[in-house]
């Protein structure tokens, strides 16, 4: 369960700082709609979910939080990613494209029988 | 990194974590506002938004709680929590919390005060390197064990030896310094040495150089090192003084060099070091009958103690076959420990001290235990309630200890003040405590005082903690609903507490009674002189202006007689060492009457000089025969007078008067003394039995024995006011001869019981609070026993029971523990006190009255404590109690 969990949020950071990275500060509203958007409502986000990992990025360091003012004029806590989140945004990246390949290459038909 | 940079914002989180709530609470409600706009958006009626919004968010004080565990770290936010409530439960009782910690304090600072004194003591190596391998040896035969030795001895060790590196040998010697740049004339405690005392302990001076073996010979220019005390002290730091010359005895020395100040061997008395042969006489040079000197030695690296000492035992049996018949040679030779040399004798008055404050403190932590049992008790309905609503056993349990530990922690940190006070306290009053410069509170003592803080906190909180928490629920909360017979398994622990609490108490005061009963058996020893309104005080009349003996005799009768015309002295005599001084030395003699003694057998008395008025002026009686007369001195000198023990010992059966000692007292070759008088016996210690001892005429003025002068004044009332005038005679005689040593007889005795004074009255004082805290302890367990059986009590009197009964049921309940405590304590002071014999004069470990003593203390007292409560409980009214919930 607990293992689960971390696999789930250790997907979940690398979504989150990809969607900061290429649509720019968002707020915790956007960010879970656009998340879900772009896994073709295949995965439901509720805010009990995205914020612990948010709050981790934020410890971390990866992310930063300040108060502004959203499109329909709300006041909206804003996530944008910082310089080390970039960072870890590329080793992540590169760390789970090698992680996929390898298990693709076991998972191949090919190589079987 | 990112790791260590999350810690810190979780650290951030749980001290600022009110904002942080704030925060994250305007956040949900902004994105549920988002989410809302977006369903109206989409065409929902506003009910259905919010619920849709309000769906899909979760549940908000879930998302709150994960929120926290993450923010935050919530294991310190517990301890937090747990801390804020101790602290919060203290507060609310602050007198408890205050005595509670007060004596935690106590306990503590004595703990850490005694251990500190021990750990620089006892324990820590001396400042030397290497310093495992250096030992005292000493001569042995079958009457002392650790004689000093022979300084013919010590050279033929030096020759014979492989084991040692280096063997070198001492002795205090002493100086009148002179006057000097405005500075009174003083006496000196110094040391002669050869040369390579320092290279054997491994050190030298930080200024100028140390001693040669050119130094070290009868012809050599006499040098001097300066310890750093005398550097400072008469000298004001210049470095100048090397090089130059002081004046001793008359005699200059050239300051070759200053030792550190550091450097304190054997302790701080000694502010001088001279070297050996400059000032041994020629004549015992090379002697093998003188035991003179303290040999220190270095062994070899890979040398064991065995080998070497076997080695010179060989050596010094060599010279006892060759020498046996010539005359006093030792036969054997024992070593030590150079560090238990110095410090062996205060081990066991330390340990029974540090035995008695960890007594004390473990008294104070059942203590402790026990007004926290009790305050559970009062707490039982809460921690139901709390268990009840889901409160785990290990969190409850985890919340006790926090207050105890906060409590110990306060006792801590007080106590270590106490320790500082303290520790400076032991060392300033306890006389003769060797190493005493080198104590003070260092970070090991740190240590050792969070050391036993925890251990006394956890100690004392486990116990009420489990005992609190341990209670079933329901019972629990049924039994403080009626309030009858209650909390019987907590009173069984309260009063198990306070069984091992006066069990140790009585360890305590038996330790204490017997201390002090041996210490005023100390005070009561008769020395066997008079001890009132007697004041003494030491000269020592040395260099060229007391070459001769008209000199000294002149000087001496000259005193004697201004002395006398002082107003209010009844009687002025003098000596070399006053009764109750210490031995001194000793003397070998044999009477020309008697047959020859056997081949090897030596007869030893201590030696003494008096004048004709000393024993008068002293008040020691005369058994026979006469004391000296005015013209018994100079030439016409060959009288002596001997105590009731040399007559015992020498004189079994025969009238010693008229009888001679032959002693090599003026010459080596030795003359005939007629034995004129017998006086009484004193003891040259407190606490040893009397020894032969001989008189020799002071006024035969022989130059060494006849200088070392103690006057002795007697007046008829308060002597201390002649002080001065005797003073001002001695100035107006010889301005340049300092005094030493100005004591009344008292302080004499003062001085030598005062360590065991210090024992004993230390002991003492730990052992009364322990018995306060015992009371203290009975006194709580009952009243909180006759509150619980209040109800049952009116029951009891409304059935018939008399007032007296419940008294004496009440008194016998709280008594139990006392009674069962007494015989366990009892029990372990028995099979205990053989451990502090050595430090007994004149008492037995199992002295009746100090046991009669201590059951009859403790009784009255554990009595006093529980009559309080017991009388409440019989004063109840029974109506008045079956109405009370």
């Amino acid at each position: 369960m607990a293992d689960k969990t971390e696999v789930w949020l250790g997907t979940l950071s690398l979504m989150v700082l990809r969607t900061l990275a290429t649509m720019g500060p968002q707020h915790g509203y956007g960010l879970a709609r656009r998340i879900e958007q772009i896994s073709g409502d295949q995965l439901s986000l509720n805010y009990g979910t995205l914020y612990p990992a948010l709050l981790k990025l934020e410890q971390e360091g990866a992310v930063a939080s300040e108060w502004g003012v959203s499109d329909n004029n709300r006041k909206a806590k804003f996530y944008r990613l910082t310089r080390a989140g970039r960072r870890q945004l590329e080793r992540q990246t590169h760390d789970w494209q090698q992680a996929t390949a390898i298990v693709a290459r076991f998972l191949s038909p090919s190589e079987e029988g | 990194m990112s790791e260590l940079r999350r810690l810190w914002m979780r650290l951030r989180a749980t001290i600022g974590s009110g904002h942080c709530d704030r925060d994250f609470g305007a956040e949900l409600e902004s994105i549920l506002q988002m989410h809302v706009d977006d369903n109206l958006r989409r065409g929902m009626t506003p009910e259905e938004a919010r619920r849709q919004a309000r769906i899909r968010l979760g549940g908000v004080e879930q998302v709150q709680q994960i929120a926290r565990d993450r923010r935050g770290l919530p294991w310190l936010e517990v301890f937090g929590r747990d801390l804020r409530y101790a602290v919060r439960t203290l507060l609310r009782t602050p007198g408890f919390a205050a005595v509670a910690m007060l004596v935690m304090a106590i306990g503590i600072g004595a703990s850490v005060s005694l251990f500190t004194v021990i750990h620089s003591v006892l324990l820590r190596p001396l400042p030397f390197p290497h310093p495992d391998r250096l030992v005292a040896i000493y001569s042995q035969d079958a009457v002392w064990s650790h004689n000093t030795v022979a300084p013919g001895d010590f050279y033929d060790w030096q020759n014979a030896s492989h084991g040692y590196e280096q063997m070198a040998i001492w002795r205090w010697t002493g100086f009148n310094m002179s006057a000097s740049d405005g500075l009174l004339p003083e006496f000196l405690n110094a040391g002669t040495c050869s040369w390579n005392l320092f290279s054997t302990l491994g050190i030298s001076p930080v200024l100028g150089r140390s001693f040669t073996p050119a130094d070290d010979n009868p012809g050599a220019a006499r040098a001097a090192i300066l310890t750093w005390s005398l550097f400072e002290r008469r000298f004001n730091h210049n470095p100048a003084v090397l090089g130059n010359t002081v004046r001793l005895n008359g005699q200059l020395y050239t300051v070759v060099g200053v030792f550190p100040d550091w450097f304190q061997y054997p302790n701080p008395k000694i502010e001088l070091w001279v070297p050996w042969q400059i000032e041994i006489p020629r004549e015992i040079q090379w002697s093998h009958y003188d035991h003179i000197g303290y040999v220190v030695g270095r062994l070899k690296p890979d040398n064991q103690s065995t080998v070497a000492i076997q080695e010179l035992s060989a050596a010094q049996h060599q010279i006892y076959l060759r020498l046996n018949g010539t005359g006093p040679v030792k036969q054997g030779v024992i070593a030590t420990p150079l560090l238990e040399d110095m410090v062996g004798e205060v081990k066991t008055p330390l340990y029974v001290l540090l035995s008695a404050v960890v007594c004390l403190l473990f008294i104070a932590s059942l203590n402790l235990s026990n007004l926290l049992v009790a305050r559970s008790a009062a707490h039982q309905r809460e921690m139901a309630i709390r268990t009840a609503l889901g409160s785990s056993r290990l969190c409850l349990i985890r919340q006790q200890l926090t207050e105890s530990l906060l409590i110990c922690l306060g006792g801590g940190i007080v106590g270590l003040l106490f320790a500082n006070v303290g520790t400076r306290w032991l060392t300033t009053h306890w006389d003769g405590l060797p190493r005493a410069y080198s104590v003070h509170l260092d970070s090991m003592a740190v240590v050792f005082a969070l050391g036993i803080t925890a251990t006394a906190g956890v100690l004392a909180g486990l116990l009420p903690a489990i005992s609190a928490s341990g209670s079933n629920v329901l019972s629990a909360l049924q039994e403080n609903s009626r309030g009858i017979g209650g909390g019987a398994s907590r009173t069984s622990m309260r009063k198990a507490l306070l069984t091992g609490e006066v069990a140790l108490t009585v360890v305590l005061l038996v330790a204490a009674g017997l201390l002090f009963r041996s210490f005023l058996r100390l005070r009561a020893v008769d020395l066997g002189c008079t001890t009132k309104n007697v004041l003494t005080m030491n000269y020592f009349l040395r260099g060229d202006k007391y070459s001769k003996p008209e000199q000294i005799v002149n000087f001496d009768t000259e005193l004697l007689d201004k002395v006398r015309h002082i107003p209010g002295v009844k009687a002025a005599g003098l000596t070399n060492v006053v009764p109750g001084d210490g031995y001194y030395g000793d003397h070998e003699f044999w009477v020309p009457e008697h047959p020859p003694q056997p081949l090897g057998e030596h007869h030893f008395a201590a030696y003494r000089t008096a004048d004709p008025d000393y024993f008068s002026a002293l008040q020691i009686p005369l058994v026979r025969g006469r004391f000296f007369s005015e013209n018994e001195r100079l030439e016409h000198d060959k009288y002596a007078i001997v105590n009731q023990e040399f007559v015992r010992q020498f004189f079994p059966a025969e009238d010693p008067i008229g009888k001679h000692l032959r002693v090599a007292w003026r010459t080596p070759q030795g003359e005939n003394y007629e034995i004129i008088g017998v006086v009484g016996d004193t003891s040259y210690q407190i606490d040893r039995s009397a020894r032969p001892m001989m008189w020799f005429p002071i006024l035969a003025g022989i130059p060494g024995n006849s200088g070392d002068s103690v006057l002795v004044v007697r007046s008829a009332k308060d002597v201390m006011p002649l002080a001065i005038p005797i003073q001002m005679v001695i100035a107006s005689l010889d301005p340049g001869l300092p005094v030493k040593n100005i004591l009344t007889m008292e302080q004499i005795v003062g001085e030598s019981t005062a360590n065991s004074s210090f024992t004993a009255t230390l002991v003492l004082s730990f052992a009364g609070l322990s018995l306060l805290l015992a009371a203290v302890g009975l006194y709580g367990v009952l009243s909180y026993l006759v509150t619980q059986r209040t109800q049952e009590i009116g029951i009891r009197m409304a059935l018939g029971a008399e007032r007296e009964r419940v008294l004496r049921l009440m008194l016998l309940d709280g008594l139990r523990p006392a009674l069962i405590g007494l015989v366990l304590g009892m029990g372990a002071s028995i099979a205990l006190t053989r451990l502090i014999r050595t430090v007994l004069y004149g008492t037995s470990p199992l002295d009746g009255t100090v046991l009669a003593l201590v059951v009859a203390t403790l009784l009255i007292s554990s009595t006093a404590a529980c009559l309080v409560p017991a009388w409440r409980a019989a004063r109840i009214e029974p109506m008045k109690a079956l109405r009370s919930e």
